[in-house]
């Protein structure tokens, strides 16, 4: 057959492959050993000697050709059965993954935690006590004799023996006091109890106290501290405001409110237009209870504060009835989410 | 008494900020206009109601009014508050000129409560027949004026009163304090009652007769009108007036029946078995450390509480014994609340009141009682204990100390100025002042409370916010202590919410689930499901579950961190814990995935992911165990060494009926102070040497647990076996009943060098021929 139309006939026939395997006998068929390019090159042997030389190099030609159409048309047919394949792969992006979705941190450990972090981040410890007190830890150490009046602000729930669920953390404070030496820098976490439930009391609460007990600590410190506090808390800078308080164990007593964090003290419905919210209670430690503990009132001062978490948790989070805080409907803890 | 010059608001802020926190400002009446004093010229039966009546009024202008009036108390004479035509009243109401009944009425006579002066009213507001016809009943009653709503401190009773307040305000605004009127009254009549003191606890005993009391006095409308913005209610003239000096001079005092005394009234402790019928008419048994008052036979009243029923004032009463009495605070304090009773006087004894104010108060009482209801006044008798009567206190006051404690330096004459206007007497001494403690002030006591009372008058405001000095050194955490914020994030992981119950429970339901067991009961819980100490978290997060699924959960992973309150022989031991409670399906509802119920082995992964925070190697067993509340057949103790860790189970099938639980629940409760000890890693030499794996299926009996297989493979394997893996549990088809097949997995390896296929194969056969020997094991092919 003549060369040309050999030539012609292999490039349509590569040209028509349809996939891999087709392409592949039109190889086989043209340039493998029985090919029709490589009978050619065999049959030149037949040739006049003068005339061999260019009909090798023609036959050549043909067959660099053809290897290049057929390295093109597979080239070609493996990019369209990448694509097939990646057509065929395609996902609905948009469908739910599977597995373990997480639960909820409870919004008062949420609270707690980041309480915590920004106490601790401030060189405070963090001290536990037990529940079940006694009344010289709840009460007597900490300046409140029997029959004292402000006994009845801790509406307290008794064992009948002498023992008692902690009305406050501050028990903690006491046991801090008479174990370790000053300088202290601790918070207390935990659950407290009171006799009271009804709209905005539960009987059990959360509370977090503090105590830095060390030689040059003022007021002006625990105001300092405080007004950190709040800022890092609320992630804000809040004025705040003390009110001379009375608590036994401290003296002097104050009550801290802290620039409304809806209003920044414009006056709305959440601070019934005063501007201020409530949120904590401080003072500088009682003489007669760092003696009570053992500490030198001479030669160390120290200040303690208390706030609650389930207010804090409120005014942050917008929980808006705090008796939700105890039914565990699976629905109201996972608005906190992981945390 | 005072005058400060300050708007309403201003005064409230100036005390909020002094330590008088103010609750609540109301006027003291609505707001209402066209209302003025009238007199009641005619008053006749309405012709066709039985209940009105049909009045003419003076209203001052010359043309007397026709009101239809509707109160029983309506009659000719009476001074009354009429709305005119054109009035507008609270509530919105708008007087317009109207028939009742067929009669016209041109305008209202009204009640206390229609003017927003009272809750309640009985009839029309009977004014004083002095009033001036015509003129408006808000100028002549002085109804433009502020009710302050006051939470006192407990440690503030001097302030307990209309001078304490006063004296308050004085100081505050820097104005002279007006010395409150007492004008003293001669003894007219030489009636007297005899009174001794015959306990501790009473500094003073004051006491007079008043005879020849008017019974129809009424009280006037300034007293009542005082009293019911201060809260009170009239009750007559002789109770109206004790009370009356009470809230002026913060002085409680009572008056007595005469008529119903024998003999001499005397302060002594209650006598073992005797009671007292209270003024509020319960009886009370008296136990013997009350002070009472009483007579020749017997009680009369709780002193410095309550008076008694039978020498209580009566309607007849036209004799009266006046006692104003001192008592120290702890002898008071407490013996109220004891029976139930707060009282306006307990609250003040047990506060402490002027030991200097008993004269004072009992010729107080006596000049606004004649002036109301005449009589003649006898002499006052007065018996006193010195010894019981608090010494003058004082107290030295370091200048240096004012800046140690609140962190600035205040002038000295400005430290003076403060004492001095508060009452105290200050002498400069050295480096400070001798202060002398004024009689009324019984919360000053040490050199920190006058560094208070500076700090509070001179203003919160005004100490600066400093910052402190944070020590450098670092305050790390123990590593090898887990914290229990890494227990909550590692569940959350794994799907679990964080709940928080109370920790007291219903008695019977806690026994429900452990019956028999002892726990700490609260005397006075609030109801009988929040009274017992919980001795698990267990009872609470079931009752959790079953909520929810009311509210249609299909599944629930809930854990709590928190004390549990065993009890042992007695001994409450106070256990932090982490426990959990896993129902329902093993994964929220999802696609691709078929919907199973979660079982053991899922609830024990979360178990493992928990207890490998104690480190790697940290040596829990799940070992078979029984908890009656848990199924007995599906129940680990996990232990670690000796301890007992906790226990894991699934709850039992019929506490769940009983419970009205649906559906498998798995349990899990974990000491924490067990757990929490965690081992710090180590890191060893790992080996360079290819491992190879080795399969063998054995079957075994039914009871063979997988850790008696592990203990036979790991012994037999001495060493070599670096890995078991378990992957496939079978029991059916070519298995005998009562037996199962467990294919097995063991990694062996060498640490120094390359094992051989033939060593592999050698340890195979040891740890085929022990489990067949140790465990009745056969080898599957």
């Amino acid at each position: 057959m003549d060369l040309d139309t050999l030539v012609t006939g292999a490039l349509a026939d590569v040209g028509a492959a349809a996939d891999a395997a087709a392409l592949e006998a039109v190889r086989v068929a043209v340039l493998g050993k029985k090919g029709t390019l490589t009978e050619q090159l065999k049959a030149l042997g037949a040739l006049p000697a003068a005339e061999r030389p260019a009909a090798g190099a023609r036959i050549n030609e043909a067959k660099v050709a053809v290897q290049a159409a057929i390295d093109a048309r597979r080239t070609l047919l493996d990019s369209a059965g990448i694509a097939r394949q990646l057509a065929e792969g395609r996902l609905d992006v948009s469908l739910p993954g599977r597995g373990i979705a997480p639960g909820s941190l409870h919004p008062i450990t949420r609270t707690r935690l980041r309480i915590e972090a920004i106490f601790r981040a401030a060189g405070f410890g963090v001290a536990l006590g037990p529940e079940v007190e006694d009344d010289f830890h709840n009460f007597e150490a900490l300046n409140i004799p029997p029959d004292h009046p402000a006994r009845a602000m801790h509406d307290t729930f008794y064992f009948g023996d002498g023992r008692l669920l902690r009305t406050h953390t501050s028990p903690v404070q006491i046991r801090a006091m008479r174990s370790e030496a000053p300088p202290l820098r601790l918070i207390m976490p935990g659950r407290v109890y009171r006799c009271d439930s009804d709209q905005t009391h539960t009987p059990m609460f959360h509370q977090v106290e503090g105590l830095v007990i060390d030689e040059t600590v003022t007021f002006a410190h625990l105001k300092g501290l405080l007004k950190g506090f709040l800022a890092a808390f609320f992630e804000k800078p809040l004025a705040i405001r003390l009110r001379p308080s009375y608590f036994p164990f401290t003296e002097p007593s104050a009550e801290v409110d802290c620039q409304c964090v809806f209003c920044n003290g414009a006056g709305c419905r959440v601070c019934k237009q005063t501007g201020w919210l409530e949120v904590l209670g401080c003072g500088m430690v009682h003489p007669r209870v760092l003696e009570n503990c053992g500490v030198d009132a001479e030669r160390y001062r120290g200040y303690a504060f208390g706030m609650g978490i389930e207010r804090l948790t409120m005014l942050r989070y917008d929980v808006n009835d705090i008796r939700q805080y105890f039914e565990n409907d699976q629905r109201f803890l996972a608005q906190f989410g992981a945390g | 008494m005072v005058a400060t010059g300050w708007d309403a608001a201003t005064l409230g802020a100036r005390l909020t900020m002094a330590g008088f926190e103010v609750e609540a400002v109301s006027p003291v009446a609505g707001e209402f206009t066209s209302v003025v004093v009238g007199r009641v010229l005619t008053c006749e039966p309405h012709p066709s109601a039985d209940r009105l009546r049909v009045t003419t009024v003076d209203v001052g202008d010359g043309t007397p009014r026709g009101i239809v009036c509707g109160a029983s108390n309506c009659r000719a004479g009476l001074t009354v508050a009429v709305a005119l035509e054109g009035a507008r009243l609270p509530g919105g109401v708008h007087i317009k000129r109207a028939k009742l009944r067929g009669v016209e009425s041109a305008g209202m006579l009204c009640s206390a409560r229609e003017l927003g002066m009272g809750e309640e009213s009985e009839g029309i507001l009977e004014l004083p027949a002095g009033l001036p016809v015509g003129a408006p009943v808000r100028e002549v009653l002085e109804l433009d004026d502020t009710v302050f709503e006051i939470n006192f401190t407990p440690n503030r009773g001097d302030a307990l009163s209309v001078l304490g307040l006063a004296r308050e305000l004085a100081v505050l605004a820097g104005q002279p304090l007006g010395a409150p009127p007492v004008l003293g009254v001669p003894a007219t009549s030489d009636a007297v009652q005899p009174v001794a003191i015959d306990a501790p606890g009473c500094g003073r005993f004051v006491g007079r007769v008043v005879t020849g009391l008017d019974p129809a006095a009424q009280s006037p409308l300034w007293l009542k009108e005082r009293l019911r913005r201060a809260g009170l209610r009239s009750l007559g003239p002789l109770v109206d007036v004790t009370n009356y000096v009470m809230l002026e001079l913060g002085q409680p005092m009572h008056a007595y029946d005469r008529r119903a005394l024998a003999g001499t009234v005397r302060v002594r402790l209650a006598a073992a078995g005797e009671t007292l019928t209270l003024l509020d008419g319960r009886t009370i048994a008296l136990s013997p450390d009350v002070l009472v008052i009483a007579d020749d036979q017997g009680p009369l009243g709780l002193a410095g509480v309550m008076g008694g029923e039978k020498s209580g004032i009566g309607a007849g009463t036209t004799e009266v014994f006046l006692e104003v009495a001192w008592f120290a605070p702890a002898a008071i304090a407490g013996r109220g609340r004891r029976y139930g009773l707060v009282t306006d006087a307990s609250q003040r004894f047990e506060r402490g009141v002027d030991p200097a104010g008993q004269e004072r108060a009992i010729e107080r009482a006596t000049r606004l009682l004649i002036d109301i209801a005449g009589g003649a006044a006898g002499q006052v008798r007065v018996v006193e204990q010195r010894a019981e009567l608090p010494a003058q206190k004082v107290i030295f006051l370091r200048e240096k100390s004012i800046k140690r404690l609140i962190g600035i330096e205040i002038e000295v004459h400005v430290v003076e100025r403060i004492l001095t206007a508060l009452g105290l007497q200050t002498a400069p001494e050295h480096d400070g002042w001798q202060v002398r403690i004024p009689s009324w002030r019984f919360d000053l006591a040490l050199e920190a409370d006058l560094i208070e009372e500076l700090a509070r008058v001179y203003g919160y405001d005004e100490i600066p916010e400093l910052d402190q000095p944070v020590p450098s050194r670092p305050r790390g955490r123990t590593e090898a202590l887990v914290g229990d914020e890494r227990y909550a994030r590692t569940l959350i992981e794994r799907g679990y919410d964080e709940a928080i119950n109370y920790t007291f429970v219903e008695p019977a339901l806690q026994q429900r689930f452990f019956a028999g067991a002892e726990a700490l009961s609260l005397v006075n819980p609030l109801s009988a499901e929040l009274s017992t100490m919980r001795v698990s978290l267990w009872p609470g997060l079931v009752q959790n579950w079953l909520a929810n699924a009311r509210r249609q959960a299909e599944r629930a992973r809930f854990f709590e961190i928190g004390a549990r309150f065993p009890v042992t022989g007695g001994v409450l031991s106070e256990r932090p814990t982490l426990a959990g409670l896993a129902a329902g399906r093993v994964r929220a509802e999802q696609w691709g995935e078929a919907a199973r119920s979660v079982d053991f082995y899922d609830v024990k992964a979360d178990l493992e992911a928990v207890l490998a925070l104690s480190g790697r190697d940290a040596g829990y067993r799940f070992e078979a165990a029984e908890l009656p509340c848990l199924h007995p057949g599906r129940t680990a103790s996990i232990r670690r060494g000796e301890a007992v860790a906790g226990y894991l189970g699934e709850l039992h099938p019929m506490l769940a009926q009983t419970l009205g639980v649906s559906g498998a629940v798995y349990l899990f409760e974990l000491d924490i102070n067990v757990i929490n000890v965690a081992q710090l890693p180590h890191s060893k030499e790992l080996s360079r040497f290819p491992h190879i794996r080795r399969d063998l299926a054995v079957v075994v009996d039914e009871s063979t647990t997988f850790n008696e297989l592990r203990e036979s493979v790991t012994v037999s394997a001495a060493g070599l076996l670096t890995e078991l893996k378990v992957f496939d549990v079978y029991r059916g088809k070519g298995i005998e009943t009562g037996r199962k097949s467990v294919a097995l997995g063991l990694i062996l390896q060498e640490t120094s060098r390359t094992l051989t296929d033939a060593e592999a194969d050698a340890v195979i056969a040891r740890v085929a021929e022990s489990l067949q020997k140790n465990l009745n094991a056969v080898l599957r092919d």
